[in-house]
């Protein structure tokens, strides 16, 4: 058994919040300069090397990547040994993004409520996910999320008869709506099974996975490569505005489902893919 | 083509920007998106003026993050301009001279830029630092309440922006992906 003071939860929140905001993880900045080298396009090259320029900007001075800050998103694998004291979790959590945005000067972009709409001014709450999984730590992911890309997102509940064809035409069928509205280069997070809820969420679990690293069941790691190839062959380039990098990751993830359905959920990301890990 | 542009600036000034065009803007704009928009429709609903003069002016759709200390403003990236689409013929119909934002516009929108002889301007997405740095200065004029959502008035200096549809409706977005496209 080991006890974790919620205080400590607070804390490291608010520090990933911050440091997710502010510096890009390494396997995004890696795939991102090997699209940098790669793009055909002079204007395509062009928007890559402004954002590259951007992402220095942004470290060396202290302001955030993108202004959209995001609604925090935070998956909290919690060991099963693992007894938490001194308050709530769940509020030690809020209370962490609200530390966070305040004083890691990002900006409140969450109303309290999506129809009546009034600004909370903390950027509270954040979503949670949590899972319990075995022994005595806890691993925080704090991925801020980015409504530009949010809103291309799309949930398919596919037939078993439409096969892994429907999947594939699935996915680019997002990526194709979403075209320029999500900022490309995009990152493609994929929920492949499970229910309605459990396909969007592996789906946003699926943007968390390092970029660049693929599946390790064979025909999945395949369909990421094979998706990669064919969103960069769209066309709709950097900013959209045309070029061979539209996708800088497809990422999937797979699980178990009914034997009436194939759900498939399609998270898109835009380049500015945050995610920022603490295992306490 | 690059061109340095003064902003506001007058029809004349706006026909001879051409799609493609990589485009410098120095002078005064402003910032609204999604609340600061539905505000101003329900104003002019109401048939009353609204807290800025849009005729020759240019919007930027744009709500920043908090400045620190002795800058003037945060990180100030474009968002999606769709979302304001349903707003911005009135808007153009009232002299709006040009938008800045990302993304595909509605074929309403493209009717109003073409009737009015208006500009659409694309700011990268996601360069929300970079572009900070064209910001001179920053001032809320309205809406105040709305926090980031609220109407700045930006003074900016050689603002990246590249012409993603001219006043004769060619677009960007529809012609740039055709040369790339293998799928």
């Amino acid at each position: 058994m080991r006890t974790i003071q919620v205080t400590i939860i607070t804390d490291t929140i608010k520090e990933l919040c911050i440091e997710a905001n502010y510096r890009l993880s390494e396997d995004m900045c890696r795939v991102f300069e090997n699209a940098r080298q790669t793009e055909k396009s002079p204007l395509g090259k062009q928007i890559l090397d402004q954002l590259s320029d951007n992402l220095q900007i942004a470290a060396a001075d202290q302001i955030p990547i993108c202004q959209d800050t995001g609604m925090a998103v935070i998956f909290m694998e919690v060991g099963q040994d693992v007894h938490f004291e001194g308050g709530n979790l769940e509020d030690a959590i809020q209370e962490g993004v609200r530390k966070g945005y305040v004083e890691g000067y990002l900006r409140k972009s969450v109303v309290n409520d999506p129809l009546i709409r009034e600004n909370t001014k903390d950027n509270t709450p954040g979503v949670i996910h949590y899972s319990i999984v075995p022994g005595d730590k806890v691993k925080i992911t704090v991925a801020p999320k980015g409504f530009g890309s949010e809103n291309m997102s799309r949930v398919f509940m596919l037939k078993p008869a439409d096969g892994i064809e429907g999947v594939k035409n699935a996915v680019m069928t997002a990526v194709k709506d979403a075209g320029p509205n999500a900022c490309p280069p995009m990152v493609v997070g994929v929920g492949i099974g499970g229910t309605f809820e459990k396909c969007a969420l592996m789906a946003k679990q699926a943007l968390t996975r390092p970029a660049g690293e693929h599946s390790n069941i064979p025909y999945v790691k395949e369909m990421e490569e094979e998706l990669l190839e064919r969103i960069n062959k769209t066309g709709i380039g950097p900013g959209g505005l045309g070029g061979t990098t539209t996708a800088l990751a497809v990422n999937i993830n797979t699980y178990p489902t009914h034997i009436a359905g194939l759900p498939v959920a399609v998270n898109i990301c835009c380049h500015v893919n945050r995610h920022a890990v603490k295992e306490l | 083509m690059e061109k340095y542009v003064q902003v506001p600036f007058s029809k004349e000034d706006a026909a001879a920007l051409k799609a493609g065009d990589y485009v410098y803007l120095t002078g005064t704009i402003y910032t609204a998106r999604d609340a600061a928009h539905k505000r101003m429709q329900e104003a002019l609903d109401a048939g009353e003026t609204l807290p800025v003069e849009v005729a020759g002016n240019v919007i930027y759709y744009m709500g920043p993050s908090p400045a620190r200390e002795g800058r003037p403003i945060g990180s100030a990236g474009p968002t999606t301009a769709s979302r304001m689409d349903k707003y911005t013929p009135g808007l153009l119909d009232l002299g709006l001279a040009a938008m800045i934002g990302k993304g595909r516009r509605s074929a309403a929108v493209k009717e109003a830029v073409v009737r009015n002889g208006a500009v659409y301007f694309a700011a990268i997405g996601g360069a929300g630092a970079l572009l900070s740095k064209s910001i001179k200065a920053s001032e809320v004029v309205a809406y105040e309440d709305l926090g980031t959502e609220a109407i700045r008035k930006l003074t900016v200096e050689g603002f990246p922006v590249i012409v993603c549809m001219d006043s004769e409706g060619n677009d960007l977005y529809e012609t740039a992906a055709e040369q790339f496209r293998e799928e």
